[in-house]
């Protein structure tokens, strides 16, 4: 158990160093959703006042935020766990699978690695929150922490299931990019699921980031919206899925063991 | 130490991928405490048997057990066995030296101030302590190397497995690299199994298993290996040499076969010989060479290819 939660921490460790030793790599995953923030935000901030689905009264840009910080989440967990084909590419993950570890705890050490980035990028754009006009209880704070975590995991454990198939970075971006933008449109963060058509709620209510970005939206609203899942299931559902990532993934590394 | 448990047995092994055939039932044993050198052509299948035996890759048939433990059934108990030195670097090129030592110590459950002292001794072993604190990506390839090496030896592994740790490399660093394998050996007691196309590497090795298109065509020390071969190896250049072969053959009762080529007779006295070959067969004969048999004749011997035709 303690070489497992050695080869863990060893591997985060790599995680954060390399993020922290490649600048653009900080600036890309934080600028990029908050510009998407701030324009779409600002664009249909006019369009959204009032209507009958969006009860927030601070607007769109408002309703966005928590949108937006699951989008940040979403984006850094996702695209960090590129450092498996790196890894690949560069040949380091081979001198990382010959070592006495549990699959498991390269599997765990990877996700966190790539769990903590997306929380310190999230927990950046927590400190936009005031000029957004948007109210966090201090006493909060811890919970919605942790609620971070848990998203991320989960999303983290999803990329490392498709990028450890995949042997190039090109690759890995077209494939995510797939993923990327549904699960992240349909999880309630652009629009709630209360205006959407019949088949768009459906999928919604399957996206398991749309349970995500409930947890989170918990920490932003005294009121929970009248179509979000229960702050529970939400949370129910996130934590089982993080767990499904990291099995899968477990299971995956097992499997690989065919190819040249 | 247990000399008696051999350090590696190969025993039946065949592996496909797809349809393309890389190991076609390899069996032999390499004992406790040797250097044991794997050679062959690329695609030869000594990668396929490197990748087996380091625990990448489950074989299609046949079993591997590396003092004793199964890879296919106890991967975890062989892992510690074995240090793994990669073709390709497996060293985080955006960390020291130092860092990359540590989080290998870290896989293989060292820490703390054992850790500290142990890479201390290993980067002094391979003659870096003074570049530990480098970024790797600004060491040189020979440096890399025997970082490389460095980072295979922290936890004291019984076999050192190395594919192809010379290739890209120069021959002073190539020569370093062999006189670091030989001083591990002598000291710690390690067994070495590394793969090469490259016959001076070979020569190195206390035994040497050739293998090519997945089979193992022969198996025995450098000496005996060449000595088996006997006599000497004749070279003729000549405009035709398909036909002369043809001809020399009959007139001699020899094996002669075109390599590269030329002309190439296996040969007892072969300064006799070729008084009576060039006589026989005058004016077609434009250059004559011969020498003592090495690796590369013993592998043309069992292949009837040189090694870098045997590449293509």
């Amino acid at each position: 158990m303690r070489q497992a939660l050695l080869a863990s921490y060893t591997l985060w460790l790599r995680e954060v160093v390399r993020f922290l030793r490649q600048r653009s790599r900080i600036v890309g995953a934080l600028g990029s959703p908050l510009v998407f923030w701030f324009l779409i935000g600002s664009g249909l901030n006019r369009s959204f006042q009032g209507g009958p689905a969006m009860p927030l009264q601070g607007g769109y840009l408002e309703y966005f935020y928590p949108g937006t910080l699951a989008l940040i989440l979403l984006f850094t967990a996702i695209f960090s766990t590129i450092s498996i084909v790196e890894d690949r590419q560069e040949g380091f993950l081979q001198g990382v699978l010959v070592a006495p570890v549990p699959r498991a705890a390269i599997v765990v050490g990877k996700i966190l690695g790539s769990t903590t980035l997306a929380v310190i990028q999230g927990a950046l754009f927590l400190l936009l929150a005031p000029f957004a006009h948007v109210q966090i209880h201090l006493a909060d704070l811890p919970a919605l922490v942790g609620v971070m975590v848990l998203v991320s995991f989960g999303l983290s454990g999803l990329g490392f299931l498709v990028a450890w198939w995949l042997d190039s970075t090109q690759g890995f971006h077209a494939i995510m990019n797939i993923f990327l933008i549904p699960l992240w449109i349909l999880s309630g963060a652009l629009f709630p699921a209360s205006g959407a058509a019949g088949w768009v709620r459906v999928l919604m209510l399957v996206n398991p980031m749309t349970y995500g970005v409930s947890a989170l939206r918990r920490f932003f609203y005294d009121q929970p919206l009248a179509s979000e899942p229960p702050f529970r299931l939400s949370l129910a559902v996130v934590v089982l899925f993080a767990v499904a990532m990291a099995a899968a993934g477990t299971v995956a590394v097992r499997r690989k063991r065919g190819t040249p | 130490m247990t000399i008696l448990v051999p350090a590696v047995e190969v025993d039946a092994l065949r592996h496909r991928y797809g349809t393309r055939v890389a190991l076609d039932g390899v069996s032999f044993v390499v004992p406790g405490g040797q250097i044991f050198g794997l050679l062959g052509p690329n695609g030869g299948g000594k990668t396929t048997l490197f990748k087996i035996v380091s625990t990448l890759l489950a074989p299609s048939e046949g079993t591997v057990r590396v003092f004793g433990d199964d890879v296919v059934r106890d991967p975890a108990a062989v892992r510690r066995r074995l240090g793994v030195v990669f073709q390709h670097p497996a060293l985080d090129a955006r960390l020291t030296v130092e860092e990359n030592l540590r989080h290998q110590g870290h896989l293989y459950g060292l820490s703390g101030r054992p850790l500290g002292e142990r890479i201390v001794d290993v980067l002094s072993r391979v003659r870096l302590g003074d570049r530990r604190r480098d970024l790797v990506g600004t060491l040189s390839g020979g440096l890399q190397r025997r970082a490389e090496v460095a980072k295979a030896l922290l936890h004291r592994p019984q076999l050192l497995v190395l594919d192809e740790p010379s290739t890209g490399l120069d021959p002073s660093a190539r020569r370093e690299i062999s006189q670091d394998l030989s001083e591990l050996r002598r000291q710690e007691g390690t067994s070495v199994i590394l793969t090469t196309h490259l016959m001076e590497e070979a020569a190195g090795c206390d035994r040497v298993a050739i293998l090519d298109r997945g089979l193992l065509v022969a198996l025995d020390t450098p000496v005996a290996l060449t000595a088996a071969i006997g006599g000497d190896v004749v070279l003729v250049t000549t405009r035709d040499a398909k036909n002369l072969a043809e001809r020399v053959g009959r007139r001699f009762t020899v094996k002669a076969e075109v390599v590269d080529g030329k002309v190439r007779i296996e040969r007892d006295r072969a300064h006799e010989f070729i008084t009576d070959l060039v006589e026989s067969f005058p004016g077609e004969i434009d250059a004559v060479a011969f020498g003592k048999p090495t690796l590369e004749d013993v592998f043309v011997h069992y292949t009837g290819r040189r090694l870098e035709e045997a590449a293509q």
